[in-house]
This record gives C-alpha cells, structure tokens and sequence, in this order.
C-alpha cells in the first residue's frame, strides 16, 4: 500500500502546480472583456487557493496558451493550466469561440476543461457551449461557492486521473489488491461526447 | 467634533443597511465584502474605484453615441450590456436594473427612452457614488481610529 501511495502522490503532483507551501493548486487561466470583471474573478480563485492568471480576450488567451499559430509551442515548455474560465460576451473572439478552438487542438490542450461565464440565462447558449464540450456554463455575477465547487470537482477528475494512472502501474508491478477507487471507468470531465453530461453539466437545474 | 469608534461603527452599519433597503445595493456587494481580508485588506474600495471609473466612461461613451444622428442602437445596446454587467458585479442593483430598460428600448430603437434611461443613469450612479464613497470615508476613519469594519 505504500507503494501505491507514493506513486499516486507523485502523478498528483506531476499534473498540477505545487503552492510555496508544497500542496497541490489548480492554474486557472480566466478570460474576461471587463476589468471589473477580472478583478473579482480573479480574487475569488486567488481566495480559493488557486493560481490564477487572468487575461482580456480569447486571442490573449490563446497566446498564454501558446496556440496562437504565430509562435506555437511545442508543448514542451508551454505553460501548465488546469482550467480555463472565460466569459460568453467578448468583443473579437466570444468565449464560445475560444471553447471551440481549445476543443479543436490535437493536444493536451483540448483536455483542459472550459467553463463559460454569462451573464445572460439563455438556454439554447447554455446547450451550446454544453454540447461543444464546456465542463459548466455559470451565471455571473460569479460565486464563491461556484468557483469553490468547480475547484473540487476538477481536483477530484485529477485525483481520478492519478489513481487510473497508478492503478495501471500497480498492474504493471503485479500488486493483486486493487485500490477500490479506481475500479469505476474514469470519464474525463471535458469528455466532448454529447450524451456524456457529467452532474456539474446540468446547468438547467441550477438556474 | 471627533466620533469615536463605536459611533461610527453604528454609523457605517446604518448607512450600509439602508443602501440595502433602498435597493442601492444587493447581495452582491456582500459577497464581495467577503472576498476582503488581511492579505486583500482594500479588495472593495479598489473594485469601486474601478467601477467607478469604468462607469464613468460608459456613461460618456453611451451619451456621445445618442447625439450621433441617426442613433446607433447596436453600439448603444453594447454599451448598456457592458454596464450591466458591471453594476451587476459590484452590487450596484439600481444602475443593474435601468441599464436592462435601456436595453430594452435599444432593442425597440426608442431614442426618447433611450435618452431618459441615460438621465436616469446618470442619476442612480451618482447616488450610488456618493453613498459609496460616504461608506468608504466611514470604513477609512474607523481604521484610522484603530476599530475594525463590523461584519455585516
């Protein structure tokens, strides 16, 4: 059981950032037109424990990101983000526009998951962004409790994620009692099926 | 004639609790007070202070674009969601609630009531301003004065 352990700690860490403090953080990249906007979004996730880099348009964004064509990466040193919260009303690149071309890279970065920011409850926009692979679609002005569950359920996909990936090294070093944990099959919350709604996707509910 | 703490900590709670009932405020306001603390110990005044100046150049922008004949609702109606959506962020439900009947005539291409919902914007940012600045004043004297901000 030790064994396990350490190997899962190691794959938790691998995927995300360690704080100062050496506990896990997500990196959350916020995309927002207002700068009162990016100003409370970015306080929120800063109070949530997260790091938090917060940019004004999709095409920023996409240049953090390094997919902006001019200067691609590699993907070798590209910058590590866990989550990509952009507002739906944008000037130039609208967020649902974003979530498309993030959806669209044969990469690692069409794993990260998106959440759309509106703050407009329109339905057919809510499925939309749903159906193009959004993980949620919040109605601002955003919460605490938004940004707080949203955290933990991205941490728990990751958690998710280091024990499938642990579970299939256990295998590989033929250790019989299987982490009960990992036997469920793993769904990935960006999974861009529509007949796969994770419960954070059920957004109608909500509003 | 110096206020001592207490006192103005009674103040500051009055004056918040009636720009809550007057509809000034909304909860929101609350839930951004909450996201202050020791190592954000001014997040509120400098969110205000940007919308401030955000909706004072809002302001302007929709009053040159309703002199521009003819009117150019589309440009009007992106400025109007624009605000919207920061009174909205801050709290500021009054200015959040004209800002949606301007939408609305933007939509219907009415200039008259685009021209009023402007004037009347005009005037609940102005209360809005002066109330949270008086909010502010009281919050910076009780620091001064070594209290702290009651809790609300």
């Amino acid at each position: 059981m030790a064994i396990a352990g350490e190997v899962f700690r190691q794959n938790l860490t691998e995927m995300l950032e360690e704080s100062p403090s050496g506990a896990p953080e997500l990196h959350v990249l916020a995309v927002d037109d207002s700068l009162v906007d990016r100003k409370v979004i970015e306080r929120l996730l800063k109070i949530s424990s997260c790091k938090v880099t917060v940019v004004e348009s999709g095409t920023r964004a996409l240049q953090y990101l390094g997919l902006d064509g001019e200067n691609r990466s590699l993907g070798f040193d590209s910058v590590k983000v866990n989550l990509i919260m952009t507002d739906y009303s944008m000037p130039g690149m609208t967020g649902y526009e974003l979530l498309k071309k993030i959806k669209q890279e044969s990469s690692v970065f069409r794993e990260i998951p998106v959440v759309i920011m509106s703050s407009e409850n329109v339905l057919t926009r809510i499925d939309r962004c749903l159906e193009e692979g959004a993980e949620d679609f919040l109605l601002k002005p955003v919460k605490l409790s938004d940004v707080r569950r949203l955290r933990d359920v991205i941490m728990k996909g990751k958690v998710k994620e280091g024990e499938k990936k642990s579970h299939k090294r256990m295998r590989s070093i033929d250790c019989s009692p299987p982490l009960s944990a990992t036997c469920s099959p793993m769904s990935l919350p960006c999974d861009p099926s529509p007949s796969l709604l994770s419960p954070l996707s059920s957004k109608k509910a909500r509003l | 004639m110096t206020m001592d703490v207490a006192q103005l900590q009674r103040k500051l709670c009055e004056h918040q609790a009636a720009m809550f009932q007057q509809g000034i405020l909304d909860d929101q306001f609350t839930q951004l007070q909450k996201l202050q603390d020791e190592s954000s110990p001014d997040f509120v005044i400098e969110v205000v202070t940007m919308f401030f100046d955000d909706s004072e150049s809002l302001l302007n922008n929709m009053a040159r674009c309703l002199e521009q004949v003819p009117a150019d609702f589309k440009q009007i109606d992106a400025h109007a969601h624009q605000y919207k959506g920061s009174s909205a962020s801050i709290g500021a439900a009054r200015v959040k609630n004209v800002c949606a009947t301007f939408r609305a005539f933007c939509e219907a291409k009415n200039l008259e009531g685009c021209v009023r919902c402007l004037q009347q914007l005009q005037q609940e940012y102005s209360l809005l301003k002066n109330n949270l600045q008086y909010l502010i004043r009281l919050q910076q004297e009780i620091k001064a004065a070594g209290g702290s901000i009651p809790t609300q």
